[in-house]
């Protein structure tokens, strides 16, 4: 379960083909640092896939290559993507914070991957609403950012990576700022979209507690270089709620992986 | 231990205490207003010397005719070297920002002609223009620099994630500069026109005064200096205080369109109630 594994084999359900295939994908900063790698990951459709490690271990980074944010020094990032019947995109991207445009309401927030695909308003309109619904925010489209809290400015920043209805959702550490409560009630509702949207979710976390109730999987990350220490399957019904995070298999899984991430931040005690 | 204050003993101590923020500098104004006219009368200074308040609105009603011309000639010089500064500041900055070559072959002369007092080179532009294009560059070469290095910054200084976003989603060049550029460098575009508007005012009355040793003009600042040479010592004062009060306004103005720009979103415009 632990230590370094050169090549990973998904093991997804084969049928459904996979979304997202890192090979051998390297990343070296203009500072030279090593930040990544060698990295090899798939992502099957449909699947939700957390990536742990200690901060500065290239979750982010990884997922910066993916979007296509940042280009790969070494090795080859495939991401799949069916033909688009609507204008949009189809990776959705999600930052730790809500990035939203302070002198734009919620509404034009939540428009402007549409706008940006010059999407003629009498057609992003019913998108934006329902991307509002999805998250429950309907009543706030004309807020503007600063009038909401941190949750729903998450809420508003989830709604705009849906408003293209994307097929692959990345997600950089998107509740890390927020309250335990909040962060719960957000967990629950990503688990909705996700089971009724049939999204592939790549969701960057270091907390093992999030990880574990969210994720069909969970890669372990070393820290610099960031490579794959260990994956870690959750065989925990799709449909979860409080009963899962107080149950047994639960704390046998947090401590589980909890063992294999402690090597990763072995080294970095005295930094 | 004192009670707490109710909701309406608060709100009444902020009443107060705005009213007290009209009031001390008025009450200021009226004490300088009083002292002046006690030093000029118990002295019996002449008015060619100093005159008193009385006798400067006297002669600010009197010579209404003539002031109220000049004054709108400052202004108008004053508002088109203003608009100049604004459209030449903000396309400078915009150019800069869509081409580094531009800005390294350009910024320096910027500084330079920011950084040469305006009254050294009013002058010079007098000998090679015609007098009122001459005013009108002198209040845009003092106004336009703000501008330009305003929009500069706030150009380049955009949300990261953001510029990351417009990216993810393909923005074109335009796009970004109109969706995202252009309204998170607002706040600072509206910070330089601010100072921009008193600076125009001050490049027209510098070319004023030195065109105005070459014997043509009008405008406020061309008054002063004739009344100088006349000792209308009253008058001076009087389109002296015309000249503050056009400042006053300009500058009031211009907060009151940024207020209104960015009340809804920055945090320099909102209550700090909140």
């Amino acid at each position: 379960m632990i230590g370094p594994a050169a090549s990973t084999e998904s093991g997804s359900s084969a049928s459904d083909g996979v979304a997202v295939s890192l090979r051998g994908v390297t990343k070296v900063y203009d500072s030279g640092v090593l930040a990544l790698g060698p990295l090899d990951l798939q992502v099957g459709k449909g699947e939700f896939v957390s990536l742990l490690g200690p901060s500065g271990c290239g979750k982010s980074t990884a997922l910066r290559l993916i979007a296509g944010l940042n280009t790969a020094t070494a090795g080859t990032v495939g991401v799949s993507s069916r033909s688009r019947q609507m204008a949009g995109h189809s990776i959705g991207f999600v930052f730790q914070e809500p990035t939203l445009m302070p002198w734009a309401n919620v509404r034009e927030n939540v428009r402007l991957p549409l706008k940006l695909a010059r999407t003629p308003e009498i057609d992003s309109e019913p998108r934006v609403q329902q991307a509002l619904a999805h998250i429950g925010l309907s009543e706030f489209a004309d807020a503007f950012p600063r009038e909401l809290s941190g949750g729903m400015k998450m809420r508003v920043s989830l709604a705009r990576a849906l408003v293209t209805d994307p097929d692959i959702l990345l997600m950089d550490e998107p509740f890390a700022a927020l309250d335990e409560i909040t962060r719960f009630r957000l967990n629950n509702d990503l688990l909705s979209l996700w089971r009724n949207l049939h999204k592939t979710i790549i969701f960057v976390t270091h907390s093992v507690f999030e990880s574990v109730y969210l994720s069909q999987r969970i890669v372990v990350m070393t820290s610099r270089p960031g490579r794959l220490s260990a994956e870690i399957r959750i065989d925990a019904p799709q449909t979860r709620g409080e009963d899962f995070r107080t149950s047994a298999a639960y704390a046998q899984y947090c401590r589980q992986v909890s063992n294999a991430l402690a090597p990763s931040y072995a080294g970095q005690r005295d930094s | 231990m004192p009670p707490p204050l109710s909701a309406e003993a608060a709100k009444n101590k902020t009443d107060g205490l705005r009213l007290v923020r009209i009031l001390l500098p008025i009450v200021v104004l009226a004490v300088v207003v009083v002292l002046w006219d006690l030093v000029v009368r118990l002295n019996n200074i002449p008015p060619y010397v100093l005159p008193g308040p009385g006798a400067v609105m006297t002669t600010l009603v009197h010579d209404w005719p003539v002031l109220s011309q000049s004054l709108l000639t400052t202004l108008v010089t004053t508002l088109e070297g203003f608009l100049a500064a604004a459209i030449g500041g903000i396309a400078l900055a915009l150019l800069f920002n869509q081409s580094k070559w531009l800005e390294y072959s350009l910024f320096p002369y910027a500084v330079i002609l920011q950084v040469t007092p305006v009254i050294a080179i009013a002058p010079l532009l007098l000998i090679y223009l015609p007098q009122q294009t001459a005013v009108i560059v002198c209040a845009w070469i003092v106004g336009f620099f703000p501008v330009l290095s305003n929009t500069t910054l706030g150009l380049n200084s955009i949300d990261r994630n953001l510029a990351g976003l417009f990216q993810l989603y393909g923005a074109s060049r335009m796009q970004t500069l109109r969706y995202l550029k252009l309204p998170s460098a607002l706040p600072f575009i509206l910070g330089g026109l601010r100072i921009a508007g008193g600076l125009s005012l001050i490049g027209a009355v510098v070319a004023e005064i030195a065109a105005g040793s070459a014997g043509a003009g009008s405008g406020l600042a061309y008054r002063i200096a004739e009344s100088g040479y006349r000792l209308n010592i009253p008058r001076m004062f009087a389109a002296l205080l015309l000249l503050s009060v056009a400042g006053i306004v300009i500058y009031g103005l211009l907060a009151l369109a940024s207020h209104l720009m960015l009340r809804r979103w920055h945090e320099s415009a909102l209550g700090k109630e909140i």
